[in-house]
Protein backbone atom coordinates (compact mmCIF):
# COMPACT_ATOMS: atom_id res chain seq x y z
CA UNK A 1 0.00 0.00 0.00
CA UNK A 2 1.92 3.17 1.18
CA UNK A 3 5.64 3.25 2.45
CA UNK A 4 4.73 5.75 4.46
CA UNK A 5 4.99 5.50 8.46
CA UNK A 6 2.10 5.18 9.25
CA UNK A 7 2.34 7.40 12.53
CA UNK A 8 3.69 10.64 10.66
CA UNK A 9 0.76 12.74 9.80
CA UNK A 10 0.24 12.86 5.65
CA UNK A 11 -0.30 16.59 6.15
CA UNK A 12 0.84 19.17 8.27
CA UNK A 13 -2.25 20.08 10.36
CA UNK A 14 -4.14 23.00 9.66
CA UNK A 15 -3.90 26.00 12.24
CA UNK A 16 -7.78 27.18 11.65
CA UNK A 17 -5.97 31.08 12.77
CA UNK A 18 -3.48 31.31 10.36
CA UNK A 19 -3.91 28.86 7.70
CA UNK A 20 -5.21 31.10 4.58
CA UNK A 21 -6.51 27.45 3.02
CA UNK A 22 -9.47 27.92 5.84
CA UNK A 23 -10.31 31.21 3.87
CA UNK A 24 -12.92 31.46 1.51
CA UNK A 25 -14.08 34.68 -0.60
CA UNK A 26 -17.45 35.80 -1.83
CA UNK A 27 -17.07 36.57 -5.56
CA UNK A 28 -19.46 37.86 -7.79
CA UNK A 29 -18.61 36.83 -11.59
CA UNK A 30 -19.96 38.21 -14.77
CA UNK A 31 -20.23 34.83 -17.07
CA UNK A 32 -22.28 34.83 -20.13
CA UNK A 33 -23.64 37.88 -19.15
CA UNK A 34 -25.26 36.19 -15.85
CA UNK A 35 -24.03 36.93 -12.79
CA UNK A 36 -23.10 34.46 -9.92
CA UNK A 37 -22.07 34.40 -6.65
CA UNK A 38 -19.37 32.13 -6.18
CA UNK A 39 -17.28 31.64 -2.60
CA UNK A 40 -14.45 30.00 -3.26
CA UNK A 41 -10.65 30.25 -1.69
CA UNK A 42 -8.84 32.73 -3.58
CA UNK A 43 -6.09 30.69 -5.08
CA UNK A 44 -9.00 29.04 -6.87
CA UNK A 45 -8.64 29.89 -10.91
CA UNK A 46 -11.05 31.11 -13.25
CA UNK A 47 -10.69 27.88 -15.02
CA UNK A 48 -11.60 26.22 -11.61
CA UNK A 49 -14.37 28.39 -10.76
CA UNK A 50 -15.88 28.20 -14.75
CA UNK A 51 -15.73 23.62 -14.38
CA UNK A 52 -16.48 23.07 -10.85
CA UNK A 53 -18.19 25.80 -9.35
CA UNK A 54 -20.70 26.97 -12.29
CA UNK A 55 -20.55 23.72 -13.73
CA UNK A 56 -19.59 24.95 -17.19
CA UNK A 57 -17.22 22.43 -18.63
CA UNK A 58 -16.85 23.63 -22.37
CA UNK A 59 -13.64 25.16 -20.92
CA UNK A 60 -11.23 22.53 -21.00
CA UNK A 61 -8.40 22.25 -18.72
CA UNK A 62 -5.12 21.12 -19.78
CA UNK A 63 -1.85 22.19 -18.83
CA UNK A 64 -2.89 24.26 -15.58
CA UNK A 65 0.49 26.46 -16.06
CA UNK A 66 -0.02 29.17 -19.02
CA UNK A 67 0.91 26.90 -22.07
CA UNK A 68 -1.57 24.85 -23.75
CA UNK A 69 -4.42 27.02 -24.26
CA UNK A 70 -6.92 24.19 -23.50
CA UNK A 71 -8.53 26.71 -21.05
CA UNK A 72 -8.55 29.99 -23.14
CA UNK A 73 -12.16 32.51 -22.80
CA UNK A 74 -12.61 36.09 -23.16
CA UNK A 75 -12.29 38.76 -20.69
CA UNK A 76 -14.01 41.49 -21.81
CA UNK A 77 -13.38 40.49 -24.98
CA UNK A 78 -9.97 39.36 -25.17
CA UNK A 79 -8.83 36.10 -24.62
CA UNK A 80 -6.65 34.89 -21.71
CA UNK A 81 -5.38 31.67 -20.68
CA UNK A 82 -8.26 31.02 -17.47
CA UNK A 83 -5.60 28.77 -15.74
CA UNK A 84 -3.41 32.12 -15.16
CA UNK A 85 -5.90 34.01 -13.56
CA UNK A 86 -7.54 33.64 -10.01
CA UNK A 87 -11.27 34.01 -10.04
CA UNK A 88 -11.01 37.00 -7.98
CA UNK A 89 -9.10 38.57 -10.75
CA UNK A 90 -12.05 38.46 -12.67
CA UNK A 91 -14.33 40.12 -10.33
CA UNK A 92 -15.83 43.52 -12.60
CA UNK A 93 -14.75 41.85 -15.70
CA UNK A 94 -17.12 40.20 -18.71
CA UNK A 95 -16.03 36.95 -19.05
CA UNK A 96 -17.18 34.73 -22.00
CA UNK A 97 -16.59 30.89 -22.31
CA UNK A 98 -17.21 28.64 -25.32
CA UNK A 99 -20.86 28.13 -23.80
CA UNK A 100 -21.50 31.66 -25.29
CA UNK A 101 -21.23 30.77 -28.95
CA UNK A 102 -24.24 28.94 -29.70
CA UNK A 103 -27.84 28.88 -28.22
CA UNK A 104 -27.28 25.05 -28.20
CA UNK A 105 -29.52 25.03 -31.12
CA UNK A 106 -27.18 25.99 -33.95
CA UNK A 107 -23.51 26.16 -34.39
CA UNK A 108 -22.01 30.04 -34.29
CA UNK A 109 -20.38 30.76 -37.84
CA UNK A 110 -16.93 30.04 -36.49
CA UNK A 111 -18.17 26.65 -35.02
CA UNK A 112 -19.50 25.42 -38.16
CA UNK A 113 -16.55 26.79 -39.88
CA UNK A 114 -14.08 24.27 -37.56
CA UNK A 115 -16.89 21.48 -38.11
CA UNK A 116 -16.80 22.54 -42.46
CA UNK A 117 -13.05 22.63 -42.26
CA UNK A 118 -12.23 19.13 -40.00
CA UNK A 119 -10.71 21.55 -37.69
CA UNK A 120 -10.85 18.90 -34.75
CA UNK A 121 -10.24 15.88 -33.94
CA UNK A 122 -10.20 14.68 -30.50
CA UNK A 123 -11.94 18.10 -29.54
CA UNK A 124 -9.77 18.54 -26.54
CA UNK A 125 -8.49 21.74 -27.66
CA UNK A 126 -11.67 22.71 -29.47
CA UNK A 127 -13.01 24.76 -26.88
CA UNK A 128 -9.86 27.16 -26.48
CA UNK A 129 -8.91 27.65 -30.14
CA UNK A 130 -12.92 28.61 -30.81
CA UNK A 131 -12.35 31.52 -27.84
CA UNK A 132 -9.05 32.47 -29.28
CA UNK A 133 -10.45 33.08 -32.97
CA UNK A 134 -12.99 34.70 -31.54
CA UNK A 135 -11.22 37.28 -29.07
CA UNK A 136 -9.24 37.74 -32.24
CA UNK A 137 -11.46 38.19 -34.78
CA UNK A 138 -13.32 40.49 -33.24
CA UNK A 139 -10.47 42.85 -33.13
CA UNK A 140 -8.50 41.93 -36.38
CA UNK A 141 -11.17 41.02 -38.76
CA UNK A 142 -9.46 41.85 -41.49
CA UNK A 143 -6.48 39.78 -40.42
CA UNK A 144 -4.55 37.68 -43.63
CA UNK A 145 -3.29 33.83 -43.29
CA UNK A 146 0.09 34.78 -41.86
CA UNK A 147 -1.49 36.44 -38.82
CA UNK A 148 -3.71 33.61 -38.63
CA UNK A 149 -0.60 31.64 -38.22
CA UNK A 150 0.61 33.66 -35.56
CA UNK A 151 -2.02 33.54 -33.62
CA UNK A 152 -2.69 30.31 -33.30
CA UNK A 153 0.53 29.01 -32.35
CA UNK A 154 -1.04 30.19 -28.98
CA UNK A 155 -2.14 26.99 -28.45
CA UNK A 156 -1.74 23.41 -28.31
CA UNK A 157 -3.59 20.94 -30.95
CA UNK A 158 -2.01 17.55 -30.88
CA UNK A 159 -4.34 16.25 -33.57
CA UNK A 160 -4.90 18.39 -36.57
CA UNK A 161 -1.22 19.50 -37.21
CA UNK A 162 -2.78 23.16 -37.37
CA UNK A 163 -3.86 23.43 -40.89
CA UNK A 164 -7.34 22.66 -40.98
CA UNK A 165 -7.77 25.39 -37.75
CA UNK A 166 -6.06 27.92 -39.90
CA UNK A 167 -8.63 27.23 -42.64
CA UNK A 168 -11.58 27.65 -40.84
CA UNK A 169 -10.53 31.01 -39.28
CA UNK A 170 -9.36 32.63 -42.33
CA UNK A 171 -12.67 30.75 -43.73
CA UNK A 172 -14.80 32.23 -41.04
CA UNK A 173 -13.00 35.30 -41.07
CA UNK A 174 -13.76 35.65 -45.39
CA UNK A 175 -17.35 34.97 -44.66
CA UNK A 176 -17.40 37.30 -42.30
CA UNK A 177 -15.77 40.40 -44.86
CA UNK A 178 -18.32 38.98 -47.27
CA UNK A 179 -21.44 39.54 -45.08
CA UNK A 180 -19.77 43.07 -44.01
CA UNK A 181 -19.33 44.16 -47.81
CA UNK A 182 -23.08 43.13 -48.59
CA UNK A 183 -25.18 45.58 -46.00
CA UNK B 1 -0.78 21.57 -10.22
CA UNK B 2 -2.74 23.81 -7.77
CA UNK B 3 -1.29 26.69 -5.84
CA UNK B 4 -0.71 26.83 -2.71
CA UNK B 5 -3.25 28.40 -0.44
CA UNK B 6 -2.65 32.51 0.27
CA UNK B 7 -4.80 35.18 1.14
CA UNK B 8 -5.53 37.88 -1.27
CA UNK B 9 -5.41 41.46 -0.37
CA UNK B 10 -7.02 43.66 -2.88
CA UNK B 11 -5.35 46.88 -3.32
CA UNK B 12 -7.44 50.30 -3.55
CA UNK B 13 -4.19 52.87 -4.86
CA UNK B 14 -0.97 52.69 -5.37
CA UNK B 15 0.05 54.19 -1.91
CA UNK B 16 -2.37 51.47 -0.29
CA UNK B 17 -0.51 48.64 -2.25
CA UNK B 18 2.94 49.95 -1.16
CA UNK B 19 1.43 50.18 2.92
CA UNK B 20 0.36 46.66 2.78
CA UNK B 21 3.30 45.31 1.18
CA UNK B 22 5.48 46.92 3.95
CA UNK B 23 3.12 45.49 6.71
CA UNK B 24 3.13 41.97 5.15
CA UNK B 25 6.60 41.68 4.35
CA UNK B 26 8.77 39.24 2.80
CA UNK B 27 5.95 36.75 2.45
CA UNK B 28 3.19 39.09 0.47
CA UNK B 29 3.71 39.22 -3.59
CA UNK B 30 2.37 42.35 -6.06
CA UNK B 31 0.09 40.48 -8.44
CA UNK B 32 -0.39 42.20 -11.57
CA UNK B 33 -1.26 40.49 -14.32
CA UNK B 34 0.21 37.42 -13.45
CA UNK B 35 1.47 35.95 -16.13
CA UNK B 36 4.57 34.94 -14.61
CA UNK B 37 3.74 34.81 -10.95
CA UNK B 38 0.62 32.54 -11.25
CA UNK B 39 2.22 30.20 -13.46
CA UNK B 40 5.67 30.14 -10.85
CA UNK B 41 2.84 29.33 -8.15
CA UNK B 42 1.11 26.63 -10.05
CA UNK B 43 4.84 24.77 -10.69
CA UNK B 44 4.99 25.71 -6.41
CA UNK B 45 8.37 27.44 -7.60
CA UNK B 46 6.46 30.59 -5.80
CA UNK B 47 4.94 30.16 -2.28
CA UNK B 48 3.62 33.92 -1.09
CA UNK B 49 1.32 34.01 1.88
CA UNK B 50 -0.11 36.68 0.59
CA UNK B 51 -1.23 38.59 -2.69
CA UNK B 52 -1.43 42.35 -2.84
CA UNK B 53 -3.67 42.31 -6.06
CA UNK B 54 -2.86 45.60 -8.01
CA UNK B 55 -4.34 44.54 -11.20
CA UNK B 56 -7.36 47.44 -10.44
CA UNK B 57 -4.99 50.48 -10.28
CA UNK B 58 -5.98 51.90 -13.43
CA UNK B 59 -4.07 54.92 -12.82
CA UNK B 60 -0.80 52.48 -13.59
CA UNK B 61 -2.26 51.29 -16.70
CA UNK B 62 -1.35 54.42 -19.60
CA UNK B 63 0.76 55.11 -22.31
CA UNK B 64 2.33 58.78 -22.92
CA UNK B 65 4.73 60.75 -24.69
CA UNK B 66 5.97 63.94 -22.42
CA UNK B 67 6.59 67.07 -23.82
CA UNK B 68 10.58 66.58 -23.92
CA UNK B 69 9.87 63.30 -25.85
CA UNK B 70 10.03 60.92 -23.17
CA UNK B 71 7.72 57.39 -23.29
CA UNK B 72 6.32 57.30 -19.91
CA UNK B 73 4.91 53.55 -19.84
CA UNK B 74 2.46 53.27 -16.45
CA UNK B 75 3.63 49.45 -15.08
CA UNK B 76 0.24 48.40 -15.82
CA UNK B 77 0.26 48.28 -18.94
CA UNK B 78 -0.26 45.57 -20.74
CA UNK B 79 1.79 43.86 -23.45
CA UNK B 80 -0.87 44.25 -25.52
CA UNK B 81 -2.37 47.57 -25.19
CA UNK B 82 1.56 49.12 -25.99
CA UNK B 83 1.06 46.25 -29.43
CA UNK B 84 -2.37 47.70 -30.65
CA UNK B 85 -1.40 51.81 -29.68
CA UNK B 86 -1.77 54.01 -32.22
CA UNK B 87 0.62 56.28 -33.47
CA UNK B 88 -0.14 59.07 -31.55
CA UNK B 89 0.62 57.63 -28.67
CA UNK B 90 3.67 55.65 -29.65
CA UNK B 91 5.24 57.73 -32.30
CA UNK B 92 7.98 56.90 -34.56
CA UNK B 93 10.61 57.46 -31.95
CA UNK B 94 9.07 54.48 -30.21
CA UNK B 95 8.08 52.04 -33.01
CA UNK B 96 10.66 49.67 -31.13
CA UNK B 97 8.92 49.45 -28.15
CA UNK B 98 5.76 48.92 -30.22
CA UNK B 99 6.95 46.33 -32.60
CA UNK B 100 8.98 44.08 -30.34
CA UNK B 101 6.01 43.29 -28.35
CA UNK B 102 5.05 40.54 -31.03
CA UNK B 103 7.83 38.53 -29.16
CA UNK B 104 6.00 38.20 -26.26
CA UNK B 105 4.21 34.86 -25.59
CA UNK B 106 0.80 34.58 -27.22
CA UNK B 107 -1.86 37.03 -27.66
CA UNK B 108 -3.45 35.55 -24.27
CA UNK B 109 -0.66 36.32 -22.48
CA UNK B 110 0.06 39.56 -23.63
CA UNK B 111 -3.41 40.91 -22.91
CA UNK B 112 -2.52 40.25 -19.74
CA UNK B 113 1.03 40.32 -19.09
CA UNK B 114 2.17 43.86 -17.89
CA UNK B 115 5.18 46.02 -18.43
CA UNK B 116 6.21 46.38 -15.31
CA UNK B 117 5.03 43.09 -14.25
CA UNK B 118 7.85 41.62 -16.65
CA UNK B 119 10.27 44.00 -15.45
CA UNK B 120 9.76 43.45 -11.59
CA UNK B 121 9.94 39.48 -12.71
CA UNK B 122 13.36 39.99 -14.33
CA UNK B 123 13.41 36.70 -16.57
CA UNK B 124 16.84 37.06 -18.14
CA UNK B 125 15.28 36.48 -21.71
CA UNK B 126 12.84 39.09 -21.24
CA UNK B 127 11.85 41.42 -23.92
CA UNK B 128 11.42 44.15 -21.73
CA UNK B 129 14.00 43.78 -19.39
CA UNK B 130 15.84 44.16 -22.74
CA UNK B 131 13.97 47.21 -23.88
CA UNK B 132 14.91 48.67 -20.89
CA UNK B 133 18.66 48.11 -20.51
CA UNK B 134 18.88 48.73 -24.57
CA UNK B 135 17.12 52.03 -24.34
CA UNK B 136 18.35 53.87 -21.15
CA UNK B 137 15.02 53.29 -19.59
CA UNK B 138 14.41 54.95 -16.07
CA UNK B 139 12.33 53.33 -13.78
CA UNK B 140 9.80 54.68 -11.34
CA UNK B 141 9.48 53.35 -7.57
CA UNK B 142 6.90 54.02 -5.00
CA UNK B 143 8.09 52.58 -1.39
CA UNK B 144 6.33 54.13 1.92
CA UNK B 145 8.88 56.63 1.97
CA UNK B 146 7.98 58.03 -1.99
CA UNK B 147 9.77 57.56 -4.76
CA UNK B 148 12.77 56.75 -6.14
CA UNK B 149 14.37 56.60 -9.82
CA UNK B 150 16.38 53.62 -10.71
CA UNK B 151 18.14 53.38 -13.73
CA UNK B 152 17.55 49.85 -15.72
CA UNK B 153 21.50 49.56 -15.72
CA UNK B 154 21.27 48.98 -11.63
CA UNK B 155 17.67 47.89 -11.59
CA UNK B 156 18.31 44.42 -12.82
CA UNK B 157 20.67 42.17 -10.36
CA UNK B 158 20.19 38.61 -11.25
CA UNK B 159 18.01 35.93 -12.49
CA UNK B 160 14.07 37.11 -10.93
CA UNK B 161 16.44 39.64 -9.07
CA UNK B 162 16.11 43.43 -8.62
CA UNK B 163 17.02 46.57 -6.81
CA UNK B 164 13.34 47.06 -5.86
CA UNK B 165 12.47 46.10 -1.99
CA UNK B 166 10.30 44.03 -1.05
CA UNK B 167 7.73 46.99 0.40
CA UNK B 168 8.38 48.99 -2.98
CA UNK B 169 6.33 48.85 -6.51
CA UNK B 170 7.21 49.50 -9.97
CA UNK B 171 4.76 52.61 -11.48
CA UNK B 172 6.39 53.68 -14.51
CA UNK B 173 8.80 53.42 -16.87
CA UNK B 174 10.13 55.99 -18.97
CA UNK B 175 12.37 55.69 -21.99
CA UNK B 176 13.95 59.27 -22.23
CA UNK B 177 14.86 59.33 -25.80
CA UNK B 178 13.31 58.38 -28.79
CA UNK B 179 14.81 55.51 -30.93
CA UNK B 180 14.02 56.09 -34.28
CA UNK B 181 16.81 53.33 -35.84
CA UNK B 182 16.37 51.04 -33.42
CA UNK B 183 14.88 47.07 -34.08
CA UNK B 184 15.07 43.84 -31.55
CA UNK B 185 14.65 40.41 -32.64
CA UNK B 186 15.13 37.21 -30.46
CA UNK B 187 14.93 32.99 -31.64
CA UNK B 188 13.22 30.59 -29.56
CA UNK B 189 12.42 27.28 -30.37
CA UNK B 190 9.27 27.72 -30.77
CA UNK B 191 7.59 30.77 -31.20
CA UNK B 192 6.43 32.32 -28.17
CA UNK B 193 8.94 30.64 -25.97
CA UNK B 194 11.41 32.13 -24.01
CA UNK B 195 13.88 33.54 -26.19
CA UNK B 196 17.27 31.37 -26.35
CA UNK B 197 19.06 34.35 -27.22
CA UNK B 198 17.68 38.24 -28.07
CA UNK B 199 19.67 41.01 -29.56
CA UNK B 200 18.43 45.16 -29.28
CA UNK B 201 20.09 47.37 -31.71
CA UNK B 202 19.96 51.21 -31.41
CA UNK B 203 21.60 53.49 -34.13
CA UNK B 204 22.83 56.79 -33.82
CA UNK B 205 22.70 57.88 -37.30
CA UNK B 206 23.55 61.39 -39.07
CA UNK B 207 21.60 61.22 -42.29
CA UNK B 208 22.16 57.86 -44.09
CA UNK B 209 25.99 57.26 -41.89
CA UNK B 210 25.94 55.06 -38.84
CA UNK B 211 27.86 57.16 -36.07
CA UNK B 212 27.48 54.79 -33.22
CA UNK B 213 25.21 52.67 -31.18
CA UNK B 214 24.15 50.54 -28.35
CA UNK B 215 23.96 46.94 -28.66
CA UNK B 216 22.15 44.73 -25.94
CA UNK B 217 22.12 41.37 -25.25
CA UNK B 218 19.59 38.89 -23.76
CA UNK B 219 19.86 35.18 -22.98
CA UNK B 220 23.28 35.45 -23.02
CA UNK B 221 24.13 36.56 -19.01
CA UNK B 222 21.73 36.72 -15.81
CA UNK B 223 20.57 39.88 -16.91
CA UNK B 224 20.31 41.74 -20.44
CA UNK B 225 23.84 43.11 -20.98
CA UNK B 226 25.12 45.86 -22.92
CA UNK B 227 27.58 44.80 -25.95
CA UNK B 228 30.46 47.20 -25.32
CA UNK B 229 33.02 45.26 -27.76
CA UNK B 230 29.88 45.59 -30.62
CA UNK B 231 29.39 49.03 -29.46
CA UNK B 232 32.78 50.13 -30.06
CA UNK B 233 32.61 48.89 -33.48
CA UNK B 234 29.62 50.65 -34.53
CA UNK B 235 31.24 53.95 -33.20
CA UNK B 236 34.69 53.13 -35.17
CA UNK B 237 32.59 52.84 -38.49
CA UNK B 238 33.32 49.16 -38.69
CA UNK B 239 30.23 47.11 -40.67
CA UNK B 240 26.88 45.21 -38.89
CA UNK B 241 28.85 42.38 -39.86
CA UNK B 242 31.94 43.12 -37.99
CA UNK B 243 29.99 44.42 -35.12
CA UNK B 244 27.37 41.18 -34.60
CA UNK B 245 31.09 39.27 -34.50
CA UNK B 246 32.29 41.47 -32.02
CA UNK B 247 29.42 41.03 -30.13
CA UNK B 248 29.61 36.90 -30.17
CA UNK B 249 33.43 36.95 -30.15
CA UNK B 250 32.90 38.80 -26.20
CA UNK B 251 30.43 35.76 -24.79
CA UNK B 252 32.33 32.88 -23.32
CA UNK B 253 33.67 30.45 -25.47
CA UNK B 254 33.45 27.17 -22.86
CA UNK B 255 30.60 25.80 -21.50
CA UNK B 256 27.37 23.76 -22.96
CA UNK B 257 26.07 25.38 -25.93
CA UNK B 258 28.92 28.25 -26.21
CA UNK B 259 29.32 27.72 -30.07
CA UNK B 260 25.79 27.57 -30.66
CA UNK B 261 24.68 31.17 -28.49
CA UNK B 262 28.13 32.61 -29.90
CA UNK B 263 26.45 31.64 -33.77
CA UNK B 264 23.14 32.31 -32.39
CA UNK B 265 24.20 36.09 -31.49
CA UNK B 266 26.27 36.86 -34.48
CA UNK B 267 23.41 36.32 -36.67
CA UNK B 268 21.08 38.11 -34.63
CA UNK B 269 22.84 41.12 -33.75
CA UNK B 270 23.40 41.50 -37.60
CA UNK B 271 19.71 41.01 -38.31
CA UNK B 272 19.06 43.99 -35.62
CA UNK B 273 20.93 45.76 -36.97
CA UNK B 274 19.84 45.80 -40.14
CA UNK B 275 16.74 46.10 -39.76
CA UNK B 276 17.25 49.08 -37.13
CA UNK B 277 19.24 50.48 -39.63
CA UNK B 278 16.07 49.71 -42.58
CA UNK B 279 13.77 51.95 -40.57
Amino acid sequence: MSDHPPDLPLTEPADAGTDPALERQLLVLDVNGAAHEVLCEPRRTLVDVLRHDLGLTGTHVGCEHGVCGACTVLLDGRPVRACLLFAVQAEGAAVRTVESLSDGRELSDLQQAFADHHALQCGFCTPGFLMLAEGFLAERPDAGRTEIRELVAANLCRCTGYQPIVDAIHGCATARRAVRREN
Amino acid sequence: MKPAAFRYHRARDADGAVRLLAELGEEAKALAGGQSLVAMMAYRLARPRHLVDIGGLRELDRLRTDADGALRVGALTTHHTVERAPDSLLGPGFAVVRETMRWIGHLPIRTRGTAGGSLAHADATAEWCLLAVALDAELHVLGPHGTRRIAAADFFLGPYTTALEPDELLVEIVFPHPAPYAAVTEFAERRGDFALASAAVVLDRDGGTVRGGRVALGGVGPVPLRAAAAERVLADGGTFAECARAAADALPEEGRGAAYRRQLIRTLVRRACEEADAR
